[in-house]
């Protein structure tokens, strides 16, 4: 017994320093650099209007229902960013597919030129963290006619304003080509009250 | 010599016969008392389900509703009581092999009467079975020797064949190496005292008979590290069929008690399970069918883990009779005179060196002439000495012997030594032979060349055992120069020469110091210390009782070179064991795809995918994997009698080899056997 | 796809030039008589030691043990007490409440046992000082446990001393993962990941609408729950929530990051071992079982889901359900395969939605535990197979078999013996208790085969200290908190004393030398062996359980 207790004394007193040096120091320092190095980035890429009200983050869906704007992905949790997840429905869940058909239908109804074969993948499924920022190329093209339509603008200078919104894989590779739903809709508001 | 060709006592009643099987029959049910299967927990797990599938088949309903016919609960529970005593005849079988060699081995145990010395020259007759350790027992010509002692005086030759099988009788005499005798053993001429070496019961036959019966039988340590994983994998698929029914209660579906009994006992190993024990066993045997007697199945095992063997050069790598195969004369001197002093040197010389010198005389056209040696004193051969001699009636001395020592007694004559001795002696210890010098008188005058001639084949086993990784080390009393010829003629990887009994105790200890483990043979008392402190000893039976006390082997033909096939049988052994585990373990592949899809295919049809071997139907899949699991049992025991075919190669060919005949084997085997079984199920069904 | 594919070339190039390099600078850093650092980390160990009253002496197997149950010990104490008192703690800016005490043990033994599982979300329920002061530092902890351990077991193989628990748990933050996590965190920073103490915002859409956004400190959280095996999130949705895994590259930075350490140690334990071939034939018997596993998952979601293709009539999109669009298809799957076998927990897709197929990979992974494996323990974890697979060959070589010249035998194949049954024990039986009990079977949310594999899943993930889960299961439940904790804790500390154990017990036999006759273990055809060894006695057990799981969710798709 007498080694257990030779041992208590380091064990609480690494156990406290090193809580201390990685529990935070290590994230405290880490902050106050980041903050230095990358401020926009460290906030967690906001972006604000030129009141210099934030009205949203880069990299967090929003969830878009007006017919004029680009919609994102289906959330389960609204794009909440207040918390985030799926509703983790598995393949053989009923309620998936009930749900596919519905969106389907829905999206049927809102663009009633697409075709059924042409509908992409990601406008139908719900995304792994609810707040997905993005949709595929397709999804936003699909789109267009709604939102010609609704706006008047030009279906053209819509698919100029897609393409121009592209986000390319990194360095070419890694990732998949999407479009960030919050800019193009923010470039479609600045169209709009031109 | 070739050991095959001796008359083995053992190998007549080393296969199966009528009556042992019928007893092995027997044995088979006998054994299916729970109390017995329990040391053998895996077939002792597929008796229970035997009871269980047994009370199903009487009451269908016993263990809650059942929707199985119940001629499947019959079926099931008949495959499972086959199972057992397959499992059961495989044990019964090994240890009726072992019986048998029990029973030839008491046949030489016949109770005789023994006439026991007491104190003052009084005789008394006492059975056999009466002796005590110490006693003194006065056997004559024609007697039975009535129990192992040691000969305390006179000089008999005794008939060992009931022992060895070899119908030449040996001498035994009073002190030195060859003084142990055997009881049930003859004298065929003259008259012994014997010391009784052991009470009655304790006799070196009398162990060796409990050790093949099995009585004695103890799991080795290896045994009980493959039995630790064995258990631990039955008790993991234990886990896995007794946890089924509450997923598939989940799933709103029941699994029939009977089919998931059946999943069990494919899937835990019972192939190995019961042959395991048979396998020790005939390990055991085949080592007592070489003629070997093994003290512990441990020993047989260690021997497979060899990795130095130390040889004996006399008698075991060379043929040990040395032969005169040339003379040098080293001072001038007419031919006739010079082959004269070496017959008189030689002419009552009874060693085999001896012999063969008066042959070479004979050869050279010299003659022998017996004359001289009239009243002439004899000095026979002696170790100390290392020389034999005669001094003649005319007062000259005659020396013979090893070459430092005859050069010794000639300096000590004040004589001298020619100039050339040194040259020659090299030349022909170079040449692998052994020099003898002959002095006479004050001078020496020649050389006697004794060549020593390797058996043949030696050299291409000792090849083999260096593929095995097995280093073999000569011991020669040699000089150094004629022991590094011999060793290279043999091809042997180390040698030790000029050897003393405590040198191999030093390179058993060093070789032991490095990890690895040592075998030796070994016959005379001073050989003992070392046979006890080698992981493997075997001694000769010809060799003292304190040599065959001190080896946990003992050789009944005294032949040196079986320890190489006491290492390969002890390899076999473990190989054996290896690769039916391996093949029991490789089916649960094939079991699986015939019981799975049966069991889930009523509730979930397009399992029936599964059916990788479109098994007729869920029922027939089931008893046909469970008779596959029955019948491979006995089918395998020949196999785990004999052992798998032990080849001499190194470690990498043996695992290819083995893997790909009892690990893919083992996958694919059964695939086939099932199909086949349930192609003949399925027309009954 | 062809981008997938070629994510995966480049991530296993990267991987096979730094592994072995990275491998024998961990063995050289953690071995005791090269004196490495003398200038820059060195002193900073120096205080931490006089700080902390480490004595630096050789400790014994069982010393080392001790040491190492008890300070995880106490350190789940310090953690559980943090979750417990968040509420009157500072960094709290959304002032949230303790947890509940099931939770917060359940999430105290989660991190210290390296598992992860998180019956939380992040956002909603932990402080910044929890994720910092109980969270991170765990997450620093556990991986130095598990590499302390790995070392002392390694160490025992090659006959050396055992070392001093303390200076190994030491060494293994000052020189391994703080130094790496601190640059790592910076870059993903770069990447977009935000590293703030400010609460929640506010954003008022141009819809009109209010989003309230949670941030953080995930940068630094980021970097040390990818390299050290950990894969707890920041967030609820871990790796797919777009601050914890912004883009595709920092999707890719974070599977070399959970790669590095996994793949690293075969080659750190050539090294020790002085045989340096061995640490290579176990790194591509591991690699080999990743590649298998991989390509099924690979097809399996490029798949997608039949019924969705149907109703869609067409079949070439995949499976997107619970996936990012940024990340997409392929490289999803490549994570999941990825975090699964390395057993980081980490996600950057829902592994519930995963494809039955793809869900069963991810799964083997687990139930594996063998294909790389955590930090320090999945490598424990195969050498317990590889010792398995000595035995056997080495018997059917005709010799008592030996492992690194030393004999194994009837105690080593005991200890063996119960540490293999540990795992089918702890999943196969909770998952049957799970079954039977409301309690359990209430908290599927997918019912029917899939319901199994949720179960399985979870049970397997705690058992395998990965801590990803089929998250639709509503574990956050005291049921479900109690018994994945005792499944956590005796997943990670029985395996880890009883090869401690194995490798005690070796240490003290005598070294047989090798000869032509000796079984080689660092040929192909030992890793042959070794993979049938894990597939036999380590996948079949579980070939029941996936048929009924996965497999007729598959089939009955």
């Amino acid at each position: 017994m007498k080694e257990v207790r030779n041992l208590f004394i380091p064990i609480i007193r690494m156990s406290l320093i090193i809580l201390l040096l990685c529990g935070l120091l290590y994230p405290l320092v880490s902050t106050g650099i980041a903050n230095v190095l990358m401020p926009e980035k460290a906030e967690g890429s906001l972006i604000n209007n030129k009141k210099g009200e934030i009205i949203g983050s880069k990299l967090i869906g929003q969830n878009f229902t007006s017919p004029i704007f680009f919609h994102g992905r289906i959330s389960s949790i609204g794009d909440n960013a207040a918390s985030s997840g799926s509703t983790n429905y598995a393949p053989s869940n009923p309620n998936m597919i009930k749900r596919v058909k519905q969106s389907i239908l829905d999206l049927k109804k809102q663009n009633p030129s697409i075709q059924v074969n042409k509908i992409p993948i990601d406008l139908i499924t719900n995304s792994g963290s609810g707040l997905d920022p993005d949709i595929s190329l397709q999804a936003a093209l699909i789109q267009v006619n709604r939102i010609s339509n609704e706006t008047g603008i030009d279906k053209i200078v819509l698919e100029k304003l897609v393409k121009k919104h592209i986000e390319g894989r990194q360095l070419g590779i890694f990732g998949e080509e999407h479009v960030n739903v919050l800019k193009i809709n923010l470039d479609l508001f600045k169209l709009m009250n031109k | 010599m070739n050991t095959k060709q001796r008359n083995n006592r053992f190998s007549k009643k080393g296969h199966p016969n009528k009556s042992m099987l019928k007893h092995a029959f027997k044995e088979s049910f006998l054994k299916l008392d729970p109390r017995n299967m329990i040391k053998n927990p895996i077939i002792f797990l597929v008796e229970i389900g035997f009871f269980i599938t047994f009370i199903l088949a009487i009451f269908p309903d016993a263990f809650g509703n059942s929707n199985v016919e119940y001629w499947f609960n019959i079926d099931v529970s008949c495959i499972l009581l086959l199972t057992v005593l397959f499992a059961n005849f495989a044990e019964a079988i090994a240890e009726g092999r072992g019986k048998a060699q029990a029973d030839s081995l008491k046949k030489s145990k016949i109770e005789t009467m023994a006439n026991l010395i007491k104190g003052l020259g009084q005789i008394d007759i006492v059975p056999s079975t009466k002796l005590k350790k110490g006693d003194v027992v006065l056997v004559s010509q024609g007697e039975i020797i009535p129990g192992d002692g040691e000969v305390i005086e006179g000089l008999a030759s005794i008939d060992e064949s009931a022992i060895t099988g070899e119908s030449a009788p040996v001498i035994k005499e009073a002190g030195g190496d060859f003084n142990s005798v055997t009881g049930g053993t003859r004298v065929v001429s003259d008259q012994i005292k014997v010391r009784i070496s052991n009470n009655p019961g304790e006799s070196f036959i009398d162990q060796m008979i409990s050790l093949v019966e099995g009585a004695k039988r103890q799991k080795t340590p290896n045994e009980i590290a493959l039995n630790t994983v064995l258990i631990s994998l039955t008790l993991i698929f234990l886990l896995v069929v007794v946890t089924l029914p509450f997923f598939t209660n989940y799933l709103g579906f029941q699994l029939e008690i009977p089919v998931l009994i059946s999943l069990l006992v494919c899937l835990i190993p019972t192939t190995i399970g019961g042959l395991l024990s048979a396998i020790g066993i005939a390990g055991m045997d085949r080592v007592t069918q070489f003629n070997v007697l093994a003290m512990s199945g441990k020993a047989v095992e260690a021997a497979g883990d060899i990795n130095t063997i130390i040889l004996d050069k006399t008698g075991t790598i060379t043929y040990g009779n040395r032969m005169a195969s040339s003379f040098t004369p080293l001072m001038e001197m007419p031919k006739e005179e010079f082959l004269n002093w070496v017959s008189l040197s030689s002419l009552k010389d009874e060693t085999p060196e001896g012999r063969s010198v008066l042959q070479l005389i004979g050869q050279l056209g010299g003659t022998i002439d017996e004359k001289d040696l009239e009243n002439a004193k004899i000095f026979e051969f002696k170790a100390e000495t290392r020389m034999s001699g005669v001094d003649l009636q005319s007062g000259r001395k005659i020396r013979k012997g090893a070459v430092d020592a005859v050069k010794e007694w000639v300096l000590e004559q004040n004589g001298t030594i020619p100039a050339n001795l040194d040259s020659e002696t090299m030349v022909i210890s170079k040449e692998g032979g052994t020099p003898l010098a002959l002095a006479v008188d004050h001078q020496i005058i020649g050389l006697i060349y004794l060549k020593d001639t390797v058996k043949p084949g030696m050299k291409e086993r000792f090849e083999q055992l260096r593929q095995m990784g097995i280093k073999t080390v000569m011991c020669t009393g040699d000089n150094p120069l004629t022991a590094a010829t011999i060793a290279r003629e043999a091809g042997v990887d180390e040698f030790i020469a000029e050897c003393k009994p405590e040198d191999k105790i030093r390179v058993i200890r060093y070789e032991q110091g490095q990890g690895k483990l040592v075998a030796m043979t070994g016959d005379g008392t001073n050989d003992a210390p070392a046979l006890a402190q080698a992981d493997v000893g075997l001694a000769m039976n010809s060799g003292t009782s304190s040599a065959k006390e001190a080896a946990n082997m003992v050789d009944l033909d005294s032949n040196p070179t079986k320890l190489i096939e006491v290492v390969a049988i002890g390899k076999q052994l473990l190989m054996t064991r290896g690769s039916l585990t391996t093949f029991s373990i490789a089916n649960d592949v094939a079991k699986y795809f015939a019981i799975i899809p049966a069991m889930f295919m009523e509730a979930i049809p397009k399992i029936k995918i599964l059916n990788l071997m479109h098994l007729y139907s869920p029922i027939s899949a089931i008893l046909s994997a469970l008779i596959f699991n029955a019948i491979i049992i006995p089918l395998l025991i020949p196999l785990a009698m004999k052992g798998v075919t032990y080849k001499p190669l190194n470690s990498n060919s043996l695992l290819k080899r083995n893997l790909l005949i009892y690990g893919l084997g083992g996958v694919i085997v059964p695939f086939i056997g099932i199909k086949v079984i349930d192609l003949i199920v399925s027309l009954f069904i | 796809m062809i981008y997938t594919i070629l994510t995966i070339i480049i991530a296993l190039f990267i991987i096979v030039i730094v592994a072995k390099p990275f491998g024998h600078y961990l063995a050289i850093v953690f071995d005791y008589e090269t004196v490495s650092f003398k200038k820059t980390i060195y002193p900073v160990e120096r205080i931490i030691y006089r700080l902390s009253g480490i004595k630096q002496n050789t400790q014994t197997w069982k010393q080392y043990a001790l040491a190492f149950i008890l300070t995880n010990g106490f350190m789940m104490i310090l953690i559980y007490l943090i979750f417990r008192l968040q509420d009157i703690l500072p960094f709290n800016p959304n002032n949230l409440k303790a947890l509940e005490p099931t939770l917060a043990y359940h999430t105290a033994v989660s991190f210290i046992t390296n598992t992860n599982q998180q019956h939380y979300s992040g956002e909603n329920n932990l402080s910044y000082f929890s994720q910092m002061a109980g969270v991170i530092f765990a997450m620093f902890a556990a991986p130095a446990s598990a590499l302390s351990i790995s070392f002392a077991f390694m160490r025992g193989l090659s006959g050396k001393a055992f070392g001093n628990f303390f200076v190994d748990f030491v060494r293994a933050i000052t020189r391994v993962l703080l130094p790496i996590a601190f640059i790592m965190g910076f870059v993903f920073v770069f990447l977009g990941a935000p590293e703030t103490l400010g609460p929640s915002v506010i954003a008022h859409t141009i819809e009109g609408a209010k989003q309230e956004i949670a941030r953080g400190p995930i940068g630094a959280f980021l970097s040390i729950k990818e390299l050290g095996n950990n894969g707890g999130g920041f967030f609820g949705a871990n790796s797919a929530h777009p601050f914890e895994n912004p883009n595709g590259i920092s999707n890719f930075i974070q599977i070399i990051l959970m790669f590095l350490l996994p793949t690293s140690l075969p080659f750190t334990y050539g090294k020790i071992i002085g045989k340096k071939k061995q640490g290579k034939t176990l790194f591509i018997a591991m690699l080999m079982m990743f590649l298998i596993i991989l390509g099924i998952t690979l097809v399996s979601e490029y798949q997608g889901n039949p019924d969705i293709n149907s109703l869609l009539s067409q079949n070439t999109h995949g499976s997107m359900e619970g996936k990012e669009v940024r990340i997409g298809i392929g490289q999803s799957a490549f994570y999941s395969v990825v975090t699964s076998a390395t057993e980081t927990g980490a996600v950057n897709n829902m592994h519930d939605t995963l494809t039955p197929i793809g869900g069963m990979m991810v799964l083997c992974n687990l139930l594996l535990n063998t294909v790389f494996g955590g930090v320090g323990a999945g490598f424990i974890n195969i050498m317990m197979y590889a010792i398995i697979a000595v035995f056997l060959s080495g018997l059917m070589v005709g010799r008592t078999p030996e492992f690194l010249g030393k004999k194994i035998e009837g105690k080593e194949m005991k200890l063996i013996a119960v540490t293999l049954l540990m795992q089918p024990f702890l999943i196969l039986v909770f998952s049957a208790i799970a079954l039977w009990f409301p309690m359990g079977y209430h908290s599927i949310s997918n019912e029917g085969y899939h319901g199994i594999s949720q179960i399985i899943y979870e049970y397997t993930s705690a058992a395998a200290n990965n801590g990803s889960g089929f998250e639709g299961l509503k574990d956050q439940t005291p049921f479900w908190n109690i018994t994945t904790s005792i499944v956590m804790y005796l997943g990670r500390y029985f395996s880890l004393i009883t090869m401690l154990a194995v490798a005690g017990s070796l240490s003290t036999k005598k070294l047989v030398p090798e000869s032509s006759g000796t079984f080689q273990t660092d040929t192909a055809i030992f890793g042959m062996i070794l993979l049938g060894t894990i597939f036999i006695v380590g996948a079949l057990t579980f070939f029941p359980t996936l048929v009924l799981g996965p497999v007729a969710e598959y089939l009955t798709l």
